[in-house]
């Protein structure tokens, strides 16, 4: 392990056993039973089922709204309008305060007057039966009055057609940055080079889709929310104050979630409507999202057009970087996170592995009659490691030099930290020499090199791309607390001694099915001295648990954990003082191993666990009278020191190019990757290898097209394209851990570090592999045809 | 619309079913609203996540595109039913191992799917097994781990068979 020498980390030598262990996901196996229970397969009784009716303009006013014939059909409880819907449900504006001058309107749980993307619900109809909700929607009759569509984000940046008359203009947000002597030194570079690099808008297509069950109780003023969910405190609170109804009022469960990926911590209107309307019927209604309902309203994400520079001296040492981003985020920034943020992550990191003193960046986010996006796995990341990667590529060509080389020679040393980036983040200790050196190693560079060179001469086009990154992780409140969104920023961990001697975990951090439960299980386990068969974990209910964050910006390791460690360390410390007095010794001899009390010199085996639990909660009469035993203790950790815990690591991609049908053939993917303390190896690299096959999504396939009257072309599973396991590669993976000082535990978190690293190394390794035919490709995903044209083999 | 109903008969998991149903009720929706076996899971409803698979006289079935009529006289297999046997608990133990699922949504139909590979392809190589599990989409694991697990099994099973095939 890479610990630096004053590392706070001696409680994870003496933990026991599974710390740094590839168990198999402690409660897990259900889910190869079918026997978990996600959000659809909950019935409540007088379960009514809600379905959308929505627009099928990009924008357009409601000029009349029928909802009679629809609310005369079969089994139909109930149809509503937006107005309607809007007495019970308050609208919300996505905007917060350290994004200084980001701007929106208000939003509504049902439009109630106009529709600004295709997909925005204008009414919703109940029923008893989801079926007759579907078939009544086609009984409403709306008269619309369509309006001019902004759906191309450079003609919104134009501003010529206004989405929202009263902002003046589409401009959401913009930022700048400049650092102090940038244009001298860029003017001076020996070299600068410049490219533009598109990104076109990508969806999460989790397999379960969005679904909320919300069930009030008239008679308590109580609404019980089943939700799909990331983040059930921030849910809790946002229902509360747009519902009006008392925050302990409300609890939110999360049941099995079959993935989320960001997609699931946004506030989504039809779910807040659904919400609305159990209160309006006063009985439980479901909804849950279908495809095409998928990709017209979960979040998209990732639609920028990027200009890049780089200035470099002859001898190739980086003296800057210049970005200019323009991305598109539809009619609303998203609530409560804002759909400022990616763009502001591109600026934050670009340039983030290197060593260099000069940037400058421009920003602009502008509204148009699209889907909204917000974020999404790996937030900014898979964009600013892409441009800079492959910038850094166009650079080493320039001055000749191998790609791998000029990367050794800029990227930050592994001795230069604490370091302070020109963007202004600070990075603690990251370890990017030593994750080349091992990437290197590992795919064997030189061989693969001499290999490309070979097949060429056979006219084989394969392509090396390396791409370098930082991750994100961790965040502290200065992330959103600090902009105002009550969304938490510590998280919290209950551990209790059951009486059988069994340990019950309660975290507020969530279950997407990473397996943040069996990573709690092996930190309370080995920091408490029990065996992990012994331990369950409870996550996803505000009624329970403690109040925290839940899960995003791969926080759930780094704050959950560290949460867990404390309670463990405490509750530890409990069960010793009882047995000590049970056993009528000091309780510095006494310590837990493998569900028994032992003595700590000679390892003798003293009492089993289960008797610490009957004597302190049966027979406290026999311990002393003023003695009260603590066998349920709660931790919370915020991070404070950082704003945010950086991880570090480098991915690289070898391709082969068909030059005759533009398909790219993923021959192998490696990573090497430093998320500090690693708790569970097997969990880490599934994290790695399914955020990296997310990232090959975007770079290769995924694309949600629009007309240019905001019509979403694409909208099923058969037109938008995801990676399926023939066309991926096997991914190796090696680490260097290098934790945290900032807690004991020392996870910095590993979520999203594949998502960020896998687009630029695949966009790097296809541009290496047809550079040699004068041809480069800048717009992902790398379609086929995308990259004909680039080979200038089909023409437009 | 008043729902067209027929009369049908089949076995869900060795149980009869014996009732009218609706003439358009997909045997997914069947499977889970009506007999509450929820295993079977709706990721697409048009046929191409593969979640909803279930085995329809031993042969995969897409459950979100047959409709439930179309089982008359049939026997049909779910997640649970296969559960409780031994070489599909085989599969489940290779899953669980190399943590070839995480949230667990399209593991009935990706078991299913390994399922159908062990019975029919037990020579499948790694890059078959990744055509084979092509119709099934997951977004977490990006497959390695599905193919270490199916792969892992095939081997167990080549190792045991009872009666080798000569290769001559």
């Amino acid at each position: 392990m890479n610990a630096p020498q004053d590392t706070p980390q001696a409680v994870l030598e003496s933990a026991q056993g599974y710390i740094g262990a590839s168990e198999p996901r402690l409660g897990a196996k259900k889910l190869l039973e079918g026997r978990g229970q996600y959000l659809d397969d909950i019935r409540l009784p007088r379960l009514a089922h809600v379905v959308f009716y929505r627009s099928p303009h990009a924008h357009a006013l409601i000029k009349d709204l029928d909802l009679t014939r629809a609310r005369q059909q079969p089994g139909v409880i109930a149809v509503f309008s937006g107005a309607e819907v809007a007495e019970f449900c308050s609208p919300w504006v996505g905007v917060l305060s350290h994004l200084k001058g980001i701007r929106s309107v208000e939003q509504f749980a049902i439009a109630p007057v106009k529709a600004c993307w295709q997909g925005e619900a204008v009414a919703a109809v109940v029923a008893l039966s989801r079926r007759q909700a579907e078939d009544a929607l086609d009984h409403i009759q709306v008269q619309w009055e369509t309006l001019p569509v902004v759906s191309d984000m450079e003609q919104a940046l134009q501003g010529d057609v206004v989405i929202h008359p009263e902002l003046g203009d589409n401009l959401c947000f913009t930022r700048d940055l400049e650092t102090e002597g940038f244009r001298a030194a860029f003017d001076a570079a020996d070299v600068v080079v410049e490219r533009v690099y598109e990104f076109s808008r990508h969806t999460g297509v989790t397999n379960e889709p969005r679904s909320i069950l919300a069930n009030y109780n008239p008679a308590e003023h109580t609404m019980t929310v089943y939700q799909s969910t990331q983040a059930p405190h921030m849910m809790q609170d946002i229902f509360s104050r747009h519902l009006n109804i008392p925050e302990s009022n409300i609890r939110v469960i999360c049941p099995d979630v079959g993935g989320s990926f960001g997609i699931k911590v946004h506030v989504y209107a039809d779910e807040m409507a659904t919400a609305a309307i159990s209160v309006m019927l006063k009985r439980p209604v479901k909804f849950v999202a279908d495809r095409i309902e998928s990709f017209l309203t979960d979040i998209h994400a990732r639609e920028h057009k990027i200009n890049i520079k780089l200035a470099c001296s002859k001898a190739g040492d980086i003296v800057g970087f210049e970005l200019r981003d323009l991305t598109g985020i539809g009619p609303f920034s998203v609530y409560p996170r804002t759909s400022g943020i990616e763009g502001n992550q591109v600026v934050n990191l670009t340039g983030g592995p290197y060593r260099h003193r000069h940037y400058k960046a421009h920003l602009d986010v502008v509204f148009t009659n699209k889907n909204l996006t917000c974020q999404y796995r790996a937030v900014g990341h898979p964009i600013a490691v892409a441009v800079t990667e492959a910038i850094v590529d166009v650079a080493a060509r320039e001055i000749g030099m191998d790609p791998a080389e000029f990367r050794r020679r800029n990227l930050i040393a592994d001795d230069q930290y604490p370091y302070s980036f020109p963007s202004g983040l600070k990075f603690e200790k990251l370890s990017h020499q030593q994750c080349l050196d091992k990437l290197l190693k590992l795919m064997d560079y030189p061989r693969l090199r001499q290999e490309q060179s070979a097949s060429r001469a056979q006219g084989i086009y394969r392509g090396i791309g390396l791409a370098a990154m930082i991750e994100v992780t961790n965040p502290s409140p200065a992330f959103y607390g600090v902009g105002g969104a009550r969304i938490s920023a510590q998280d919290g961990a209950t551990l209790r001694l059951d009486s059988s001697g069994m340990l019950n975990v309660l975290v507020s951090v969530t279950e997407q099915g990473q397996g943040t439960e069996a990573i709690f299980a092996q930190i309370a386990a080995s920091v408490v001295g029990v065996s992990l068969h012994k331990v369950r974990v409870i996550t996803g209910d505000t009624a329970v648990t403690p109040y925290g964050g839940g899960t995003w910006a791969s926080r759930g390791a780094g704050i959950g954990g560290e949460a867990v460690l404390q309670a463990g360390k405490l509750l530890k410390s409990n069960i010793l003082e009882v047995a000590a007095l049970i056993l009528g010794k000091d309780k510095v001899l006494l310590d837990i191993q493998g569900d028994e009390l032992i003595d700590k010199l000679s390892g003798t085996s003293l009492l089993p666990l289960s008797e610490v639990g009957r004597v302190a909660y049966f027979r406290p009469d026999t311990l002393p009278k003023d003695y009260q035993s603590e066998l349920t203790v709660t931790r919370h950790y915020t991070p404070r020191e950082y704003g945010f815990t950086f991880t570090n690591g480098i991915q690289a991609s070898l391709v082969e190019v068909d030059i005759e049908t533009g398909f790219v053939t993923l021959l192998q993917h490696w990573c090497v990757e430093d998320c500090g303390t690693i708790i569970n190896p097997m969990l880490v690299d599934e994290q790695i290898k399914g955020g990296i096959v997310q990232g090959i999504g975007g770079a290769l396939f995924e694309e949600c097209l629009y007309s240019p009257d905001g019509q979403l072309l694409n909208g099923s599973m058969a037109d938008y394209l995801v990676p399926m396991s023939f066309e991926m590669p096997d991914i190796l993976i090696e680490h260097v851990q290098t934790p945290t000082r900032g807690s004991e535990l020392g996870a910095k978190g590993v979520g999203e570090a594949g998502t960020a690293g896998a687009p630029g190394a695949i966009m790097n390794a296809i541009n290496d592999a047809i550079g040699v035919l004068g041809a480069n490709v800048q717009v992902q995903p790398h379609t086929p045809e995308r990259i004909l044209k680039a080979l200038g083999r089909v023409s437009i | 619309m008043s729902e067209h109903m027929m009369p049908v008969h089949f076995w869900v998991n060795g149980e009869a079913v014996n009732k009218p149903i609706p003439v358009r009720q997909h045997l997914v929706d069947f499977l889970r609203e009506d007999l509450g076996l929820t295993g079977s899971h709706l990721g697409c409803e048009h046929g191409v996540c593969g979640a909803c698979q279930v085995l329809v006289d031993g042969v995969l079935v897409r459950g979100c595109l047959s409709l439930a009529v179309s089982a008359n006289g049939k026997t049909v297999q779910t997640i649970e039913g296969l559960s409780e046997r031994a070489e599909f608990q085989q599969l489940q133990k290779a899953f669980l191992a190399h943590n070839a699922f995480q949230c667990g949504f399209c593991s009935s139909g990706m078991l299913l799917s390994a399922y159908s590979i062990v019975q029919d392809y037990p020579k499948a190589t790694r890059t078959d097994i990744r055509e084979l599990i092509s119709g099934n989409y997951c977004r977490c694991t990006g497959y390695q781990s599905i193919v270490d697990a199916i792969e892992e099994v095939l081997i167990q099973n080549a190792l045991h068979a009872p009666n080798p095939v000569d290769p001559s």
